[in-house]
């Protein structure tokens, strides 16, 4: 095995070598599993406490003024479904975006592929989806929603895949300009506050629909896709091509620029950490 | 035979901002978009144009002073940081230890810290469930292995992260000062392991540093670094020999003179060491007091000045640390203008033999940066142990020498 160390030159995906480190994957995920729950009384219930009690807040406050008339769906279900994805979202990308600046005693004394440091935050919000899934499967067997296993199956595992790539892009390009500028620590939360007003999840798009260029703006936020898919499949209703071909578009583009910018500069991140 | 690593013209390059935070901030990138006057950096090379390579089997000890760029050399040879310029070429899995217990998490047990560090280390689960007991078995922890790691002691936390690291089998080990710390037994036990390591397992070791005699010990090879540059390469102790005699040529000896003085607020102009006589002297016996005498000018009386005195040894291991705020009042605010001498005494049977440094500085909360004069390592001196029968052979930390006593003999 011969290999060299030199100066940064091009740039590629290093997939091979994640594919050699892939246990780390697995040991990172599993530490911050771990020490999240860890000397907790409740455990992984916190894991579905959260989106249950904010699921009622909204259901009981907002229930009624923001409930679309046309649609049969509970309100309940129809907020905790998109929770249940915004939660991936942010909880994701706080993580992600702090990682490389939490764990930089780490990145100052080892070498392996950066890269499993922020795939590792999106996992761990990942298993906290899975707890908190078990929830909704309730819930939908509580109001007795009708749903079509062959189009609920299908659209789940597609808006997962959405929501977890945009949390990736837009998580490591935080994480790499957090390294650097620490102003950034500042604007995720603030970022996470703004766009959970911005994606379609305690209202329904139509209300959007007065104006013509919301309904774009909303569609320019990947998140909006993940939502309107996955209630695409528990919901009646019809979807809109262009406007999910938008924010599909918008995912990718966070995905690739996020992984991009990563890449460029993770070599320098031991010298700002 | 191939080299194992090859190191060609590795240099690297860090730009040194003058006057501003350590932390970037944006509003800075952005404004200096607008202003052009962005000259206050200073490029400063942390290692200039490195050569040398390595033989498998080799042990190799890296010295020179803080700051000459060992630790730097160490980071790019683990992939940590890249080189500005130059290329290593590699033929062997390095696993790098530049720290024991690397991503150790307090809140995890002592057993699930040695799975997820010895992941970080590049072991496989497979691995480490392989050697799981003979880790624990080094590590002697085997009762706590399920309490969470913030109950360990320090001593406890090291063993284990030690235990962890010494069972990596990489064809090239490189470790960075990580034996400074912990008891003077697990040390040995440690370089005895490392000893295994480089001597019957014919693995390639580099090794940093400030312990000159394990240097000797472990490694065949060294490498004397200064400044960025290899200053010597050679057998270790060629290396070590050459590292004391550039340390000692520093013009440093045990009597320091002012001659122009600066006209600084408060200012050092002369320093000596004297024996009981009075006689300036550079040799001391165990046995002797040492009096640190100086003489400051006092141009502008400024308060809130304190001065701080370390004596160290070459190596840099600090044995004597004072301020005048050990004990208040501090005296240095008797200071008036014109001249005074102050004088330190060190008692004796306190320092072992071996060659010291005084460093000293003077600073205060009302001048800039807090700095009124560092005159920094100002006097050299040695103790001798020649009295006694065990001289220089003895390997302790004080020069206490205890009487032996009969109380009773039974007949």
């Amino acid at each position: 095995m011969e290999y060299e160390i030199k100066p940064h030159e091009k740039l590629s995906l290093g997939l091979r070598e994640l594919w050699q480190y892939r246990e780390l994957f697995y040991f990172f995920t599993w530490r911050d599993i771990k020490v999240k729950y860890k000397q907790t009384a409740l455990g992984f219930v916190w894991a579905i406490l959260q989106p249950f009690a904010m699921m009622l807040i909204f259901s009981v406050f907002f229930g009624s003024i923001l409930k679309d008339p046309n649609d049969p769906t509970p309100y309940p279900v129809f907020v905790y479904s998109g929770l249940l994805l915004w939660n991936i979202f942010s909880s994701g990308l706080t993580g992600a975006g702090n990682s490389m600046v939490s764990n930089a005693n780490i990145i100052k004394k080892i070498y392996f592929p950066r890269l499993i440091i922020p795939i590792s935050s999106v996992l761990v919000s990942l298993f906290d989806f899975l707890m908190a899934f078990v929830v909704f499967i309730g819930l939908l067997i509580y109001y007795s929603t009708p749903i079509n296993i062959f189009v609920f199956v299908p659209m789940l595992l597609l808006s997962l895949v959405i929501t977890a790539i945009s949390t990736f892009g837009i998580g490591s390009f935080l994480a790499a300009l957090n390294i650097k500028y620490r102003d950034f620590r500042y604007v995720i939360p603030f970022l996470i506050q703004a766009l959970f007003f911005l994606t379609p999840i305690i209202y329904p798009v139509s209300i959007a629909s007065k104006y013509v260029f919301a309904k774009y703006l909303l569609a320019l936020n990947p998140m909006y896709s993940a939502i309107e898919l996955f209630r695409f499949s528990i919901m009646h209703k019809t979807l809109q091509p262009d406007l999910l071909l938008i924010s599909g578009s918008t995912a990718l583009l966070f995905f690739a620029a996020g992984l991009y910018y990563f890449r460029k500069t993770e070599t320098y991140f031991a010298d700002l950490a | 035979m191939k080299p194992i690593l090859e190191i060609q013209n590795v240099s690297k390059k860090f730009r040194i901002q003058h006057e501003k935070q350590s932390y970037l901030s944006l509003r800075d990138s952005l404004t200096s978009i607008f202003k052009s006057n962005t000259s206050t950096s200073e490029d400063f090379y942390a290692l200039k144009n490195i050569n040398f390579e390595v033989f498998p089997g080799e042990s190799i000890g890296i010295i020179g002073r803080n700051g000459a760029g060992k630790s730097t050399l160490l980071k790019i040879l683990s992939k940590i940081t890249p080189p500005s310029s130059g290329k290593i070429i590699s033929r062997g899995r390095i696993a790098s230890l530049l720290e024991v217990g690397t991503g150790f998490h307090s809140e995890l047990s002592g057993r699930e810290n040695i799975f997820l560090n010895g992941s970080i280390l590049g072991m496989k689960r497979k691995e480490i469930q392989a050697k799981f007991d003979e880790i624990v078995d080094f590590s002697g922890t085997e009762k706590f292995l399920d309490t969470p790691l913030k109950h360990y002691s320090s001593g406890m936390q090291l063993r284990l992260a030690f235990a962890v690291a010494a069972f990596l089998e990489p064809e090239i080990l490189i470790i960075d000062e990580v034996l400074a710390v912990g008891d003077a037994e697990f040390q040995k036990k440690c370089l005895g392991k490392m000893e295994d390591v480089s001597r019957n397992e014919g693995r390639t070791l580099l090794f940093v540093s400030h312990n000159l005699a394990s240097v000797a010990h472990l490694c065949g090879k060294g490498i004397l670094l200064n400044a960025g540059e290899i200053a010597f390469t050679g057998l270790s102790q060629a290396a070590i020999d050459t590292y004391s005699r550039l340390s000692q040529n520093s013009g440093i000896t045990s009597v320091f003179k002012k001659p122009n003085p600066e006209g600084k607020t408060v200012e050092l102009i002369a320093a000596a060491l004297l024996d009981k006589e009075g006689q300036t002297k550079e040799q001391f016996e165990i046995d002797e007091e040492i009096t640190l005498t100086f003489t400051l000018n006092c141009n502008e009386k400024l308060p809130n000045t304190f001065g701080y005195v370390i004596v160290k040894s070459r190596q840099e291991e600090v044995f004597i640390e004072t301020d005048t705020t050990d004990f208040l009042p501090n005296i240095f605010e008797s200071i008036v203008n014109g001249t005074s001498t102050f004088n330190l005494k060190i008692k004796p049977h306190v320092l072992p033999h071996g060659e010291y440094l005084v460093y000293l500085s003077i600073t205060s909360s009302f001048a800039v940066n807090f700095v009124v004069d560092q005159p920094g390592d100002i006097l050299s001196f040695s103790v001798l142990d020649s009295k006694t029968q065990r001289a220089h052979r003895r390997n302790a930390k004080t020069s206490q020498i205890l009487k032996w006593e009969l109380q009773h003999a039974n007949k």
